[in-house]
């Protein structure tokens, strides 16, 4: 039997980019058939399917609004493209509580050409989770990690954001400007987790820049995190410390124990969805959140996020 | 109680100009001989944005709502016969006003017509560009250079120039208040200022504040237009003497030009506006105090397509009317002492400094663009609700809509001009031969020492882009040197951050039909708001995108010139359901169906609808091209138009049938 899913899942799985876009609408798609085809389309990206974690970089990118995250993205597209890489990016926008729409702009500020077929941008609302990743976004990063080389999540603000991009993502950057006290205040504060890399923005503005790259290494050198690069950029043109951002971001990517981060990452992604829709009830059936986390271990780990959520709701008698 | 001498009139010009050189110069001819005083010059948009007739963005634009100029040969013939040491010139260019104006003094100089004698303006205000008309061609900062360079090199070689014609008039097309229309152009006065102030000597720094003109703009409201203009002056001066300490009243006095209102001329009985243009010309010349120094007037027919020399000629005929005919010019200022005046100047002299003071909490106007975008952006969509609800009256617009037909629109014409899509061919054939006719060796050298010049923020490129346009570089050589230096720029489009719209009935009603339909489709309809080619007027576009954020859409929007290859890759990459276009320049007859085309290769099968100044002739070729919908400033109601967006999505996709 035909599934379009599972046509487009395999179409991702060999690498075929024009399949993406018709797979994000299929992905964002709410009604019943089509997250049954969705589930298949999945499915067919699952490490099970790949024979392994899918072959992308998935890379986070957060910052607060006006941080320089789009001019950065621009310089960061342009120099993965001419290292024949190819590149997607999910840029995440807020949506308006009160009319549901939004207003996807980010798109308009990052840099590339439209002809070349290597590079995907998509912009999708936060949807009902401000600050935060919907579900679809997690799954479309899933997705696209099966085909394209480099998968980019943009997202606005420091906070929740942050800690969901750090669940789907294998490198988190966290972009701030020279002058922005305050991510070094949630950083102390405990209330934002600490960044793979660290990127300071606008690096042309001189003495600031370096100012802040210095208080930022100080920062987490007092919390004892003596190994998270800061690097400074600037995307204004002749652009800097870009090569060294890309080679920052890889060389988190090669320390990293991959497979355990994306395992951990696929457990997390079942709880959330678990408790997006059944609420924080079903945690209880199982115990609470560390009695279900120790439950999914006992699963298989190439097993994808749909199979770990059938066997969530199993255990805890929700259907 | 009456002036020993009638006062001398002010400069009489129609801003003017379209196709080619010589077609245009032959329009100037015909304009001078009607009576007119100075020359108004309208280049397209290809020459405003810094590219040449043949590159792809100037597809279809060539032209088209201007003169196209690409090198000094075609600054000749359009000023053929014109003498220039006693004419006075204003050039509506911005971004690349250096260049025009060393092509315009190049001409001169070869004619053997020195630089001291030339008289005349360049706007050159790069941050109303950036706010609301869309020309510009750098980031804003070596925009600001640059203005600085003309600044600094005119006051010294050019001295009867003006520069700098900073522009409230586009603030008020985009929908700004009167006090945001006098503080975002006196903010971007003293962008300027500061800019250029350590560009010159001290001792020459009161001159160069003497120099700086404004370009304003007169709505209807003709009472509280004309004490704009009052306040403006009132303020103008006190920023002289307070923040530049200058002294002589002759370099404090504003000196203003204008162009009277645009936005408020309806496609409904088009007849209407030359009363509005009347009264509006009413607000710049009653008061002597505060009266233009240079009027031009649009035509009647503006919502509907390109004027006509007719119709130029009838707007020329009521500035002679009110200089030759009426005793305006028999008395001294005739408001003064008017306590209503006085206190409405005072009301808008106190409102514009509160919001003066906000933008330079913004770190000034450079800083403050993306604040004021969003200013704009609110203000234009609160004048649009008014009128769509009826609160604002727009006689045969939105009250009063019984009428005859109008005998004004039976020509063969439809009573506007077309200009021959012949022209761009035409164009591209003679930058081919111009090319080949030049040194080209004699160009590199120039425009490589360009080049160098800009990379050193301390050197002025007057003189070098001199040397280039006298060596025959084009205009889209000059700026194509300047952008591999100083960058390519995207300015901010306000809307993300307008406002989320109060809730009334007829939104509701809305968002309920956008929740069903999307509910049916199984994602939120997602609307492409786009605009192709070089038109920068983004107002219709920015009302649409927020209007459908309201609605409950997902709105991507990119902004302004957007090639059709990228608006069919954003088509195809976000998965929208319906692309909706806007063009204001006249080009939508090529550009459409190209982006038509370019849909269709990338395999989007989604409506398109267009919305712009578009003749019905027009409408019914795109309608029969495969546009779905196409709106002009008749449909003036955005409420409908998105319902209507709604509806044709509902439809294409079977997502159930519309309420």
């Amino acid at each position: 039997m035909t599934s379009e899913g599972r046509d487009l899942g395999a179409r991702l799985r060999s690498r075929d980019l024009a399949a993406a876009p018709a797979a994000l609408n299929l992905i964002e798609d709410r009604s019943p058939g089509a997250r049954d085809e969705a589930a298949r389309l999945l499915a067919e990206v699952s490490p099970a399917a790949l024979g392994g974690e899918a072959p992308a970089h998935l890379v986070g990118v957060t910052g607060p609004p006006g941080a320089g995250k789009s001019s950065l993205l621009s310089v960061l597209v342009k120099e993965w493209r001419d290292a024949g890489r190819t590149v997607a990016v999910l840029a995440v926008d807020p949506s308006s509580r009160r009319s549901g729409g939004s207003l996807l702009g980010d798109r308009a500020r990052i840099d590339h050409d439209p002809r070349d077929r290597g590079v995907l941008i998509r912009s999708t609302a936060a949807g009902g989770r401000l600050g935060g990743l919907a579900a679809p976004t997690r799954q479309a990063a899933q997705a696209l990690a099966a085909a394209y080389e480099v998968v980019v999540i943009e997202t606005v603000g420091v906070g929740q954001s942050e800690t969901d991009v750090e669940e789907v993502c294998d490198t988190v950057a966290v972009v701030v400007q020279p002058g922005s006290g305050d991510t070094l205040q949630f950083i102390k504060a405990g209330i934002m987790e600490v960044p793979d890399v660290l990127v300071v923005t606008k690096a042309d503005l001189g003495e600031a820049a370096a100012r802040a790259r210095r208080d930022l290494d100080a920062a987490l050198r007092s919390l004892g995190s003596h190994e998270v690069p800061v690097v400074a950029v600037s995307s204004v043109p002749p652009p800097q410390g870009i090569e060294e951002l890309v080679s920052a971001l890889e060389g988190h990517r090669s320390a990293l124990d991959l497979p355990l981060r994306r395992l951990r990452s696929r457990r997390m992604m079942a709880l959330g969805e678990l408790v997006a829709e059944h609420g924080d009830s079903a945690l209880r059936g199982l115990g609470g959140r560390r009695a279900a986390e120790r439950r999914l271990t006992r699963e298989d780990p190439a097993a994808d996020v749909a199979a770990l959520v059938r066997a969530l709701r199993a255990e805890a008698g929700v259907e | 109680m009456r002036l020993p001498e009638r006062d001398r009139p002010w400069v009489m010009r129609t801003y003017a100009g379209h196709s080619t050189a010589t077609k245009s110069n032959e329009l100037y001819r015909g304009n001078l001989a009607k009576g007119q005083t100075g020359l108004s010059i309208a280049f397209d948009l290809p020459t405003q944005t810094g590219y040449d007739p043949d590159h792809e963005l100037a597809r279809g634009e060539v032209g088209k709502v201007g003169v196209s100029i690409a090198h000094k040969a075609d600054m000749h013939a359009l000023l053929d016969g014109i003498p220039l040491d006693e004419m006075n010139t204003s050039m509506t260019i911005n971004a690349t006003a250096a260049w025009l104006l060393a092509l315009y003094m190049t001409v001169a100089e070869e004619n053997g017509v020195g630089r001291a004698a030339l008289q005349g303006t360049t706007q050159n205000d790069i941050i109303k560009e950036f706010l609301s008309r869309g020309t510009y061609a750098f980031p804003p900062e070596p925009s600001m250079r640059l203005i600085a360079d003309t600044i600094a090199f005119t006051v010294e070689e050019v001295p009867r120039w003006n520069p700098v014609n900073i522009c409230s008039y586009h603030l008020q097309e985009a929908g700004a208040t009167p006090p945001q229309e006098i503080a975002y152009a006196l903010s971007t006065a003293i962008a300027v200022l500061d800019g250029v102030r350590d560009r010159v000597p001290e001792e020459t720094f009161p001159r160069v504040f003497g120099r700086i003109s404004f370009f304003v703009n007169a709505g209807i409201r003709f009472v509280e237009e004309h004490a704009k203009l009052r306040a403006m002056g009132g303020l103008w001066e006190e920023l002289g003497r307070e923040r530049y300490g200058v002294e002589d009243p002759k370099f404090l006095r504003l000196r203003y030009g204008v162009q009277v209102n645009s936005l408020g001329l309806t496609e409904a009985q088009p007849e209407n506006n030359i009363i509005r243009i009347v009264l509006e010309a009413l607000a710049v010349t009653m008061g002597r105090d505060a009266r233009a120094r240079a009027v031009q007037l649009p035509a009647w027919n503006e919502a509907l397509g390109l004027p006509r020399p007719w119709d130029q000629q009838w707007s020329l005929r009521i500035q002679q009317i009110l200089a030759h005919e009426t005793d305006l010019l028999d008395y001294p200022d005739i408001f003064e002492g008017s306590v209503v005046m006085e206190g409405l100047a005072d009301e808008l002299v106190d409102a514009a400094r509160a919001e003066m003071a906000v933008v330079a909490e913004h770190g000034g106007a450079v800083a403050a663009v993306g604040y004021m975008k969003t200013q704009l952006v609110e203000s234009h969509r609160t004048r649009m609700g008014r009128i769509e609800r009826g609160e604002q009256k727009v006689i045969g617009q939105n009250v009063f809509t019984e009428h005859e037909p109008s005998p004004l629109q039976e020509g063969e014409d439809g009573g506007i001009l077309t200009v021959d899509p012949a022209v761009e061919q035409g164009q591209i054939e003679a930058l081919a031969s111009w090319r080949s006719s030049r040194d080209d060796a004699a160009v590199d050298a120039a425009l490589t020492a360009l080049g160098e010049a800009a990379a050193d923020p301390g050197v002025n490129l007057m003189p070098l882009t001199l040397a280039a346009a006298r060596a025959g570089a084009t205009t889209g050589e000059w700026a194509g040197a300047l952008r591999a230096v100083f960058g390519e720029y995207r300015a901010p489009t306000g809307v993300a951050d307008a406002a989320a719209a109060v809730s009334d009935y007829a939104l509701d009603e809305l968002r309920d039909r956008v929740e069903r339909v999307s509910e049916a489709l199984g994602r939120r309809i997602k609307i492409l708001v786009g605009k192709p080619g070089l038109d920068g007027h983004s107002n219709g576009a920015e009302q649409i995108a927020v209007r459908a954020r309201d609605a409950g859409m997902d709105v991507v929007y990119e902004g302004i010139r957007l090639t059709p290859a990228r608006i069919a890759a954003t088509a195809v990459q976000e998965g929208v359901h319906v692309v909706g276009l806007s063009i204001l320049s006249g080009s939508h007859a090529q550009l459409i169906p190209t982006v038509l085309d370019e849909l269709r290769d990338a395999g989007v099968d989604v409506p398109v609808v267009v919305g712009g100044i578009i003749p019905p002739a027009d409408e019914r070729a795109l309608l029969a091209a495969g546009v779905a919908r196409v709106y002009t400033p008749k449909d003036f109601q955005v409420s409908k138009i998105m319902g209507d967006i709604v509806d044709l999505v509902a439809e294409r996709y079977g997502a159930g049938t519309p309420a």
